[in-house]
């Protein structure tokens, strides 16, 4: 078949993180429990890692002078463990969400509406 | 390799795609056997130290073909999955182990440059491989619809993920005195006798070694930290709800990563795949044969291989004697170990091992350390950078 | 027919990391999710191993499969009532949703596909992928400030401009951590429960 006989390009990682990305979005958007909330926090920042990484990639971008090189993946290190950090964070407020009010939904935190 | 197939195959996709199935099978065949070999070494080992004989009906007189007869029985049993299971994640958990487990193998080298994926950050990649079992614990753990099985799999998973922490601790400190972490890099720094080992490198790597060890063991479960696994010797914690052929799958990735950690100990402290005295090399030097002849390095390469495999099963076979010679540590007890025990004393030895290397740069005995680092060697210029910066200019 | 196998694990990842993205939206159940998730993202890891950046793929694997999606399936079980299955989002908000990902994503494809050099690869098809080059060993000296792969083209005599690691990033992500998990242990420690009628918690106590 064609399409797997042909090397890929950069557009093919770019989509592939778009992809990511909205559906992280649309997650975020959608979910009712807060552990979900987060999962779509993960999505969007593995898009936007994968963008990093794709941009940075020597296989993708041998002859280009604006390759990222090893600065797309210092990027994508960085943003991991940012992620990292700010995903115990907001199991925290999470978990102390949950047990102050009993409930994981993030659409009875209304206390302060109006 | 590739070209030598490719010379008789005519393409070179062809030979890189056979050459590639080659290694996956090797290394999916060797791993296999050895966890055959770990079910009927357990049994063997428990029965002598409870003296007693162990199997030794099936297949002669010490029972070889126990674990053909035990797999046989597995897989016809009843497959049963609980009303309350959910079916997706109770199906798919023990693969999710299983895979983590051997996956570990590609990193892994078993001689200079034999190694099926020859990834320049190796140590970290099976470190990071190794922790992703948890997942299929937890999976497990949830799935069976039963909170004693969800109670152990939060246990174990706990347990596993604290001791991630000393065991990546205690496993930097013979990386950062070999100056890599590519794992073919660190053995072969450790050449020549077992004085070479890096574990009598300085006393800090000696006793990293022991604290990894003991996190290791921590680490894959077993006893005597197995408390998440034998709560009341009668549920089997996550393990509970399966039987059969899944049971067997979740064994089967707890043997492999026994395997997989004792390997990581073999070349990170006991000299991968040198043998205690250069016997090889000695060989060919009193017969007269050119140590740079292919055949005489692909002989050398093999005895290596011979020589890690039967340590990492001496370093499995240490595990399962320990099994049967402690008794169980209460999860308490496993934590405090874990926070107040292996953690400080990993962290101590990192820091000592650094402050050993930037006090005795050439090493205690002036050893060479690495290829190509001699000439870079400097007064004062701690090893470690030699190696890494030989590495960052493209030298492989 | 000469598979590119570069090309072949690259869809086959693609795949898995769309799809099971996909899944993690449209599924209920918060384990299944989770589930999901861990598989999305080992294909992204898969991806990052795919495009030569191994330390990171293992990096990926470490810290998000085996890090925070465990973290999340520790939040998960801590905060769980049963049934496990019960809240839905209204099917309004769902069409809301959908709309603005379908206009984020056609933003982002549009912007992608917009650059003609990327679409596509110097590679040559039928050959075998090419071997990757070290990247932890330049990676570990960039974080403590050298970046080694750029001393090779400029002469020692030249300024040393363009050399400079990421030493201040990291220490600053050293100490965010450090702040991070003291704040994280601080908010989640236990406390006494507001009303009678909350659910038992699954878990011993955390420690105080």
């Amino acid at each position: 078949m064609n399409l797997l006989g042909q090397p890929v390009g950069l557009v093919h990682y770019l989509v592939v993180g778009a992809v990511l990305f909205a559906c992280g979005v649309v997650c975020m958007a959608v979910k009712r429990n807060a552990v979900g909330v987060l999962m779509g926090i993960e999505l969007v920042l593995n898009g936007a890692n994968l963008n990093f990484v794709a941009l940075g990639s020597r296989f993708l971008r041998a002859d280009s002078p604006l390759a990222l090189g090893l600065d797309g993946q210092a990027m994508a290190l960085f943003v991991i463990v940012l992620a990292a950090a700010e995903a115990a964070v907001a199991l925290a407020i999470a978990l102390n969400y949950y047990n102050t009010h009993a409930t994981i939904d993030v659409d009875e935190a209304d206390q302060l509406k109006g | 390799m590739v070209d030598f197939l490719a010379q008789y195959l005519g393409s070179v996709w062809l030979a890189g795609t056979l050459w590639a199935l080659v290694q996956v099978v090797l290394v999916l065949t060797v791993v296999m056997i050895s966890v055959a070999f770990f079910t009927w070494l357990e049994r063997k080992e428990s029965a002598r130290i409870q003296d007693r004989l162990g199997p030794t009906r099936v297949g002669g007189r010490f029972g070889w073909l126990q674990p053909v007869a035990d797999g046989l029985k597995l897989l016809m049993k009843e497959d049963l999955i609980p009303a309350a299971a959910d079916r997706v994640l109770f199906r798919a958990a023990p693969y999710v182990s299983f895979c983590a487990a051997f996956t570990v193998f590609v990193a892994l080298p078993v001689a200079s440059g034999w190694v099926a994926l020859r990834l320049d950050a190796g140590v970290f990649f099976v470190l990071a491989v190794a922790g992703l079992e948890v997942l299929g614990v937890v999976l497990a753990g949830y799935a069976s619809g039963s909170k004693w099985s969800l109670f152990g799999a939060m246990r174990e998973a706990a347990q596993v993920v604290s001791y991630e922490v000393p065991l990546a601790l205690s496993a930097v400190v013979p990386v950062m005195v070999a100056g890599s972490i590519d794992p073919v890099t660190i053995g072969d720094l450790q050449a020549g006798g077992f004085w070479n080992w890096l574990v009598f490198h300085d006393p800090f790597t000696f006793a990293a070694f022991f604290v990894y060890f003991t996190c290791a063991v921590a680490s894959v479960n077993r006893a005597p930290f197995d408390l998440p696994e034998a709560e009341s010797e009668l549920v089997a914690g996550f393990m509970t709800e399966y039987s059969g052929f899944r049971w067997r799958v979740f064994f089967m990735a707890e043997y492999a990563s026994m395997l997989a950690v004792s390997f990581l100990l073999v070349f990170l402290f006991l000299g991968a795949w040198h043998g205690p005295l250069p016997l090889v090399a000695g060989v060919y030097a009193v017969l007269g044969i050119p140590a740079g002849h292919p055949l005489a390095i692909f002989v050398a390469q093999l005895a290596g291989a011979g020589v890690f495999l039967v340590k990492g099963y001496l370093g499995v076979a240490t595990m399962i004697w320990l099994r049967w010679t402690l008794p169980r540590l209460r999860i308490d007890q496993v934590m405090t170990m874990c926070l107040k025990y292996c953690l400080p004393l990993s962290a101590a030895m990192f820091l000592g091992a650094a402050v050993w290397l930037y006090a005795f740069p050439a090493g205690v005995t002036s050893r060479l350390l690495g290829p190509g680092a001699a000439a870079t060697e400097a007064a004062g210029s701690p090893p470690a950078v030699a190696g890494r910066t030989a590495l960052a200019e493209g030298e492989r | 027919m000469a598979v590119h196998w570069h090309s072949f694990f690259f869809w086959l990842m693609a795949i898995m990391a769309c799809g099971f993205a996909l899944a993690v939206v449209f599924s209920n159940n918060i384990v299944r999710m989770a589930f999901y998730l861990i598989l999305s993202l080992g294909a992204v890891s898969g991806l990052f191993f795919l495009a030569g950046a191994d330390f990171l793929g293992a990096m990926q694997l470490m810290i998000y499969v085996g890090g925070t999606v465990v973290l999340l399936v520790f939040g998960v079980m801590l905060t769980a009532r049963r049934p496990w299955v019960d809240m839905q989002t209204s099917g309004g908000q769902w069409v809301l949703a959908a709309v603005v990902g379908a206009l984020l994503l056609a933003v982002l494809l549009q912007t992608a596909f917009s650059v003609p050099p990327w679409q596509s690869s110097a590679a040559a098809a039928g050959a075998l992928p090419p071997a990757a080059e070290p990247t932890a060993g330049p990676l570990g000296l960039a974080m403590v400030g050298v970046r080694v792969e750029r001393m090779a083209d400029r002469p020692a005599a030249e300024s040393s401009s363009g050399l400079a690691g990421y030493l201040l990033p990291f220490e600053i992500v050293s100490v965010h951590l450090v702040v991070v998990l003291v704040g994280a242990a601080y908010l989640a420690r236990a406390r006494r429960r507001l009303s009678a009628a909350a659910p038992a918690r699954p878990l011993e106590e955390a420690p105080q």
